[in-house]
Parts: C-alpha cells; sequence; structure tokens
C-alpha cells in the first residue's frame, strides 16, 4: 500500500485544509467534528474548487402535523460541503449531490498512524 | 483504488474569507480547464460579465451633471441607497458564494485602477480574451420612479468607466447604458461614447415597463442601424414586480423574473415588425439563458398563423425571426437535458446567433467549458460560440481583432 503523508492531525483538527497535488489529480484533506475528509478538489458541476467550501448542517423543512411549514433549520446529523463558485452541495460523509442524488464527489481513504494523517494513494 | 502516484505537492489550503482576496487564484481550477482545453489558441470573446460599480461611486458621483442630484447622491458619504433602486437579493447565498465577501477587498497592482487587475485576472483564469463589462446594481435603475436618477447616473458612470478604467486595458470592452427612458437622452450617449475606444456597442436594462415598438424609439434604432453597432437588452429581476409578490425565494424569482421581460421585449419587437422595419439592426439578448427561446417560437408562430392581421409587417414566422434576426448571449445555459439543449441550439440557428458569456462574477456564472464540452458541436459551432460570432455583432471588435492578426 502506498500512502501519501498529508500533515499532524493537531493541524487537522486546528481547522486547517490541506491539499495534496498528485498528477492529474487534488485532493482535498480536512477534519469536522473530529473525522477526518479526502475528496477530490474538483467540483461535478463546472469543476470548481469544492474543497475551500463552507461545510454548513444541509437545510430542512420543519413541517406540523397538518404539512404547514412551522420553520427551516440546519440538520444537526447531515452536514454539507459547499462548492464556493456557484454553491453544488455534498454530502460531507458520502459526496453524495444534494440536488442530484447518486452522483458522487471522489473520495479517499485515509489512515491516521500515531497522529500522521495519509492519504491512501495505491492499494 | 486508483494508483495516484507520487504527490507533486501538499500544502496548507486557503479557506474561506482569504486575506487579500485574488480572483485568479479563486478560479485556479479554471485555469486549469484553460489548459487543458487549450483555449490559448481559440478566441473566446466574453459579451457579458459584471463589475460592482458600487464599490466606486465615491469615483462616479462626480460626474453627475445635475447639481441637485449631485447633492443627494454625495450625501451619507456616496452611500448609494438613496439613489439606487434596491430590492430584497441573495445572490451570495447566504454566504456560500466566498468570492462576493473576497471581491471588495481585491487590491490593485501597480498603480492601476482595482478593476482593471480584477478583470485582468479573471480573463486571465477563465482564457477569455475580450470581455463586456457591465454594472451590477445599476441594472435596475430601469424601475426607478424617478427616471432622472437613470438618465444622470448612467452618463456619470460611462464617464467614470470610459474615461478612468477602459483606457488602462485594451480587452475590457463596454456596450454603454443607454437611459431608454429618455431618447433624448440615450441619442447623447450614443453620440458622445460611441466612437471611444473600447465602446462597441450599447445596452439597455431589460427590467422596464417600456414598450420598446413604441414610435419614440425609431430614430433610436435607425442610429444605430446606421452606425452598425448592437443593441444588446441586459435581463435582470425586480424582486418587486407585482406578479412575484407570492414568491418567497430568490432561486424563483430569479429564474423567472431573469426571462419574463426578455419574453415581453421579444414578442413586441418581433409582432411589431421591428426587424423588418430595421434590418441591419443587430439585437442581442443578455443574459436570459436558452430555454424560453423554443417556447416563444412555438407560442407565437402558433397564434400569429391565426391573426396575421394583428402583425401585418411579417414576412416570415415569428420563429424566423427568433432563429435569424436576434443574437443570444448563452449564459446562464441551462443543460441539465441535452436533448432539450441539442434541440433548443439547432432552433437558435446557435451556430451563427449564440455568443458565449460568462456573467461572472455572477452567482451563475458559466466557464467556456460549459460550451466546449458539449457533445453534440461540432468544432466549428463551438468557435463560433465561443468567439467568432461576436467579432459579426461587433464590427468595431472584428476591426481590431483583425488589426492585431495583420500586425502580428
Ligand atoms: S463548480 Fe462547483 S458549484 Fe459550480
Amino acid at each position: 500500500m502506498q500512502k501519501t503523508f498529508i500533515a499532524k492531525i493537531e493541524a487537522i483538527e486546528s481547522g486547517q485544509r490541506f491539499l495534496a497535488k498528485f498528477s492529474g489529480i487534488e485532493i482535498v484533506v480536512f477534519g469536522h467534528k473530529g473525522q477526518i475528509f479526502a475528496y477530490e478538489n474538483r467540483c461535478l458541476h463546472q469543476g470548481g474548487p469544492v474543497g475551500e467550501g463552507m461545510i454548513l448542517g444541509r437545510v430542512v423543512s420543519v413541517l406540523d402535523s397538518e404539512k404547514r411549514l412551522v420553520r427551516e433549520e440546519f440538520s444537526e446529523s447531515e452536514d454539507q460541503l459547499i462548492c464556493p463558485w456557484h454553491g453544488w452541495a455534498y454530502s460531507l460523509q458520502t459526496g453524495e449531490c444534494a440536488g442530484l442524488r447518486g452522483v458522487y464527489l471522489k473520495k479517499f481513504e485515509i489512515v491516521n498512524e500515531k497522529g500522521s494523517v495519509y492519504v491512501q494513494s495505491q492499494s | 483504488m486508483e494508483n495516484l502516484g507520487e504527490a507533486n505537492f501538499v500544502r496548507e489550503m486557503a479557506v474561506g474569507k482569504r486575506e487579500g482576496f485574488n480572483s485568479r487564484e479563486h478560479l485556479r481550477n479554471a485555469e486549469l480547464q484553460a489548459d487543458q482545453r487549450g483555449y490559448k489558441d481559440i478566441l473566446i470573446v466574453d459579451v457579458d460579465a459584471h463589475h460592482y460599480e458600487n464599490q466606486y461611486f465615491g469615483e462616479i458621483f462626480k460626474y453627475i451633471e445635475d447639481p441637485v442630484l449631485k447633492h443627494l447622491a454625495l450625501q451619507r458619504d456616496g452611500n448609494p441607497a438613496n439613489i439606487l433602486f434596491n430590492s430584497p437579493n441573495n445572490q451570495f447565498n447566504a454566504g456560500r458564494l466566498l468570492r462576493y465577501g473576497g471581491i471588495p477587498h481585491e487590491e490593485a497592482e501597480g498603480n492601476e485602477h482595482p478593476e482593471t487587475t480584477r478583470s485582468r485576472r479573471q480573463r486571465t483564469a477563465i482564457g477569455i480574451d475580450y470581455q463586456i463589462i457591465f454594472p451590477t446594481p445599476m441594472l435596475a435603475l430601469g424601475m426607478h420612479p424617478d427616471p432622472q436618477i437613470e438618465t444622470a447616473l448612467s452618463w456619470a458612470y460611462t464617464r467614470w468607466w470610459t474615461e478612468e478604467v477602459l483606457p488602462q486595458d485594451n480587452s475590457v470592452k463596454s456596450m454603454v447604458y443607454l437611459p431608454f427612458f429618455d431618447v433624448d437622452a440615450s441619442i447623447r450617449m450614443i453620440k458622445t461614447f460611441g466612437e471611444m475606444p473600447g465602446v462597441i456597442g450599447f445596452m439597455v436594462t431589460s427590467t422596464r415597463y417600456a414598450a420598446v415598438h413604441d414610435n419614440k424609439y425609431m430614430r433610436l434604432y435607425a442610429m444605430l442601424e446606421e452606425r452598425g453597432m448592437p443593441l444588446g437588452f441586459h435581463a435582470a429581476f425586480n424582486q418587486q414586480e407585482r406578479l412575484f409578490e407570492g414568491m418567497n425565494r430568490f432561486i424563483s424569482v430569479h429564474s423567472i423574473g431573469f426571462v419574463l421581460n426578455t419574453l415581453i421585449h421579444a414578442t413586441n419587437m418581433i409582432i411589431n415588425g421591428i426587424p423588418e422595419r430595421f434590418p441591419k439592426l443587430k439585437i442581442l439578448l443578455i443574459e436570459s439563458g436558452l430555454a424560453w427561446i423554443p417556447f416563444l417560437m412555438q407560442r407565437l408562430d402558433n397564434e400569429y398563423l391565426m391573426r396575421t392581421n394583428e402583425a401585418p409587417l411579417l414576412k416570415k414566422l415569428p420563429s424566423q425571426y427568433l432563429a435569424e434576426n436576434f443574437y443570444y448571449s448563452s449564459q446562464p445555459l441551462e443543460s441539465t437535458n441535452m436533448e432539450a439543449l441539442e434541440l433548443t441550439m439547432k432552433m437558435m440557428n446557435a451556430k451563427t446567433q449564440l455568443l458565449y458569456s460568462s456573467d461572472y462574477p455572477h452567482w451563475d456564472f458559466d466557464l467556456p467549458s460549459v460550451i466546449w464540452d458539449l457533445p453534440f458541436l461540432d468544432d466549428q459551432a463551438k468557435r463560433n460560440i465561443l468567439g467568432l460570432n461576436s467579432l459579426e455583432v461587433f464590427p468595431k471588435l472584428k476591426a481590431e481583432v483583425l488589426g492585431k492578426m495583420k500586425n502580428a
């Protein structure tokens, strides 16, 4: 297995994001709420730098028993990575596009070895 | 797991609201696309990009001629709220689009105007050779209850733009804002600015209740036809339009609003025979996308055949005017249904009538790849849409490009 060192865990936990450039692909690595994620830094829309985007809870509508809209709120269980160019949103956990179900950002495996974070770059 | 090989580098990434925003850095992925697709060998003309002129009202207001309006504009340190027509707005999608926070902080390189720096960076990254830049908040001025303000501000803005910024960079072009309410003032704009370097056409903001076939406009159309300079109608939306009172979301108003006035103006132009009266007048419909075109073609053709008496100047079907006498900017290119898009482009003669536009830096901008990557267009059609069609619409630009080629 080949892996590429990205950063120490402390740096990622402090909110820094890292960009690893391989020939032909760029991968963004970042942490959120104790988890670490690695995605291709290329939005499925027009190729924007999705990894630079905001992370926000998915906006959900709250309806009452008569299906009237009560309010909207940010989901506590589903965060999204939002491309800064036009706003396409992706599930942080899976990379699935919010507007086009079944379409995913390319996700990469992370290895944490004694506080050093790697992206797995070859099986 | 694919084999990624060795990493070229790993670095910390700039995220969120950067210190010292740089448009080229924001568009770094666009520059990669431009390199991969070889745009440097292709002429790319962007017929609709923008700046936020409200950042520079301090520089613009000094050109307002009317002393009373100038006094009004200069109150509150040039805060434009007292002279613009404002609607609730959510272009920046509640902060999700990071450049909205960054652009006001972009700094100029050397002694040039910040707009010169910003627009060069965006053109370099996207791969654009020439770019027509329009204002942003002023696009709503056609709805201002006091039409004198549109006349005064369009004059002041155009003086600032053509005297202070445009001369700094040949790649930036202008379609000068015409205060359409006032035909005499519009004609003065054409006479004053029409010959200036960088001015290649004229623009009317579409969001207004004007009847474009009114007799008062005939001398304006005749003048532009004679000069061979195009007239653009630039779409916008008006949240306060009464039809939209029940629409609660930006997406709803924007989706309909950017097409509504274009539908009305194009219909009035065709049914009243403006293309027959001024066959050489080039009309460019800007920023309504393309999906509305087949709709209007079919609606008008169907009704025209039953009511030719109401459109006596017409010599062909309304759809033929739309496909032969009008030009269109491409953005926002609706592309979620490729079959529909292919048919649309066929119906409207995209190969000759469609002109690429980015609308950058607005929220729904398009890169040239939206045209370049279309599977159903041949190479010539792509080159036409990205740049060559613009040379036919803008003779001054054509002369400049040909002159450059001769000297190269
Ligand atoms: S490129 Fe990401 S939203 Fe458009």
